[in-house]
């Protein structure tokens, strides 16, 4: 039984960061207002929006699975706050602040039509801070996380992003009215 | 239900003025005294809610622009304020923010006769039971609204704003919005002002002029108001005629011809081309055989608007002063929504062809091409008003397009564009 | 009559995920705005036809700038 949920806890927590790696991925490309890989910008954003669900239903099961098992020696408190845990505080707290995180831009996502779009777009930046601390925990925290498979793995997924958040920075990346003005060589006025 | 003039228990001691010179009885830059020895005393006290039976009787239409049936402006309000299980008192803001470049009536009604306004502003609060009250005017008129509100005691509940000196400062939605701290733009019409307006208040926004005709209404009743215009457009109403050397502000009866405005300005019809009536969101016409009324064929009358008869000379070329007008009002947009942001310059770029002179017969139809996709969608109607005018000149200017397109024009020989 | 759909027009953005799920309903314009294809929806209130309610509420959920809201049938105005 023990042996059962060890595994399911490593194991949902890689599927978990996986999806997340998607859903940053799909975040970005919809953010640029362009449909992608022939998908139409609705389907982007439900994609997006499920696999990042999707990601959480994982995330809550890594954390649920070990919190239920010994080995892990996992205190509730350590949900809430980092770097208190018995085995490796450090790279544990990590994943901590990467839970919080994420628990933030989910429930202001879901309330973005009550709180506004202010601040959910704000609450939405933390995804840029989680996704690379939740990387680093599975790193560190991981028993397999200095594997080479892993190591590879998460070097694409780096390389991945980091891209998709060069495109984000690039001039062209916004397909919105200020942009489309701005072609058209008006400024303006805030 | 009470008859419209059961709710007039006011003591009149001056009699009402006779004649279509109504506002501006007390004379030139009136201060309280004169006011009061011009119209006499009022009794704010004993303007009840029964009071908007006398505006429905009157027929009285709003004075900024869209001519709307007042009475109903305030009942919505009022009936907004007693709704509900918190019933908000409503709020009435008095609007003298006049963004139309040309037009001065307001600015001379609050300079000269600002208590004949104050009046209204209380008259208006007291019918709908309220005392929230502010009067919006333009850095320019502000002294003379500030020396009257401290001239009286009755008035000090009415918080004066400055508006800012834009177009739109006076679109009814921009007024909230400036008033509840925000900028001056319009806001998403949702749910309208009476219902939800001010810091979600029910809110009444009258032009200032409107509510001078209201101050003089709970003065002397409908018959008196009525005894002037016509049954379609009672009363009187302030023009400001500008344009071919003239620049002045007139007070008119209701449905009075633009030939008579124009002679009584001082202007002969053969020293025009054409006229826009109405302000920058208003109508091109020629020749002039028409009446200055809200309601009727548009084939016999002219609406008013904001009141401006913008005079155009024969040596000026129509097209060319009406792409400048749209180049304005495309500079004029809140840049809030896009089919406005982007078609009225899309549409002034076209106007400056043709009046260039370039002659691609496709421009005309690009032009009404662009007037339906901008047309109706905005937030206000800036978008709407400027597609009306445009749509009007290439109506009225219909000779001038023909000989651009031929490359050709009329006036351009004769001096300006 | 099923209710129509209001835009918001000083939010909208003109991103386009309103059209491709309304596709029967509204196109772009020339500057990427939603129009109505009927040329109705005066004022960014278009009218939602019979089988579209699903859609509407859909593109009203993922707006990017929450422009969109439902409207019950109009009574009158």
């Amino acid at each position: 039984m023990n042996e059962a949920a060890w595994a399911v806890g490593r194991v949902s927590g890689f599927v978990a960061l996986f999806l997340f790696t998607g859903s940053v991925l799909l975040g970005i490309a919809s953010r640029s207002g362009r449909p992608v890989f022939g998908l139409p910008r609705f389907s982007v954003t439900l994609l997006h929006r499920n696999v990042a669900l999707l990601g959480t239903v994982f995330l809550a099961l890594h954390v649920g699975t070990l919190l239920l098992d010994p080995l892990a020696r996992l205190n509730p408190i350590d949900l809430l706050v980092p770097f208190l845990g018995a085995f490796r505080p450090f790279w544990q707290g990590l994943g901590t602040v990467a839970l919080d995180l994420v628990l933030a831009v989910v429930i202001t996502a879901f309330l973005r039509h009550r709180i506004g779009q202010r601040a959910f777009k704000a609450a939405h930046w933390f995804t840029y801070v989680a996704w690379p601390v939740a990387l680093a925990h599975a790193v560190g925290n991981g028993t397999n996380g200095t594997d080479k498979l892993f190591l590879v793995s998460a070097a694409a997924s780096v390389a991945a992003v980091a891209g998709a958040v060069l495109w984000r920075l690039s001039p062209t990346f916004l397909e919105t009215a200020r942009a489309r003005q701005s072609l058209a060589g008006e400024e303006r006025p805030r | 239900m009470t008859t419209p003039s059961a709710a007039l228990r006011n003591v009149h001691p001056v009699p009402p003025p006779a004649g279509a010179a109504r506002l501006f009885l007390a004379g030139s830059r009136a201060g309280y005294s004169q006011h009061l020895q011009a119209y006499g005393s009022i009794d704010v006290g004993a303007v009840a809610p029964g009071f908007l039976d006398v505006v429905e009787a009157s027929g009285l239409t709003g004075r900024g622009g869209a001519a709307f049936a007042s009475w109903r402006k305030m009942a919505a309000a009022a009936q907004a304020g007693g709704r509900g299980l918190f019933s908000a008192r409503p709020v009435v803001i008095a609007n003298g923010a006049e963004g139309e470049p040309l037009s001065h009536k307001d600015a001379a009604l609050l300079a000269h006769a600002p208590h004949v306004v104050l009046d209204g502003v209380l008259v208006a609060a007291a019918a709908l039971q309220t005392s929230h009250a502010y009067i919006y005017v333009t850095a320019e008129t502000m002294p003379s609204v500030q020396s009257a509100l401290a001239e009286r005691t009755d008035a000090r509940h009415i918080r004066p704003v400055e508006a800012d000196d834009t177009f739109i400062s006076g679109e009814a939605s921009a007024v909230v919005n400036k008033i509840q701290g925000g900028p001056s733009l319009p806001l998403d019409k949702l749910r309208r002002l009476s219902d939800a307006g001010l810091r979600g208040r029910p809110t009444l926004v009258l032009n200032v002029e409107t509510l001078a005709h209201i101050g003089l209404l709970a003065r002397f009743g409908v018959d008196w108001f009525r005894s002037v215009g016509t049954a379609r457009d009672p009363g009187t109403r302030l023009v400001t005629v500008a344009g071919a050397g003239t620049d002045q502000v007139l007070e008119v009866p209701g449905d009075a011809s633009l030939h008579g405005i124009l002679r009584s300005s001082g202007i002969h019809p053969e020293e025009l081309s054409a006229v826009l009536v109405g302000g920058y969101h208003g109508r091109w016409v020629r020749p002039l055989d028409y009446r200055l009324s809200p309601a009727g064929s548009p084939e016999t009358l002219v609406r008013p608007g904001v009141g401006v008869i913008y005079v155009l000379s024969p040596d000026q070329c129509g097209l060319a002063v009406t792409a400048q007008i749209t180049e304005y009002l495309a500079g004029q947009s809140a840049r809030q929504c896009g089919p406005c942001m982007f078609g009225l310059r899309a549409m002034a770029d076209v106007l400056n062809r043709l009046a260039d002179g370039e002659r691609d017969p496709r421009l005309v139809a690009e032009l009404e091409r662009l007037g339906r996709i901008v047309s109706g969608r905005g937030s206000c109607h800036h978008p709407d008003g400027t597609v009306r005018m445009v749509s009007s000149a290439l109506e009225t200017f219909s000779d001038d397009v023909r000989e651009h397109l031929i490359g050709r024009c009329t006036r351009i020989q004769r001096g300006t564009r | 009559m099923t209710g129509s759909l209001h835009i918001d027009w000083t939010r909208c953005d003109g991103r386009g995920l309103c059209t491709e799920l309304l596709a029967t309903l509204l196109t772009r314009d020339d500057w990427g705005y939603p129009i109505s294809r009927r040329g109705d929806g005066i004022r960014g209130e278009v009218p939602i036809a019979p089988g579209h309610e699903e859609a509407a509420r859909e593109a009203v959920i993922l707006c990017p700038k929450l422009a969109l809201t439902l409207r019950p049938p109009a009574k009158s105005s």
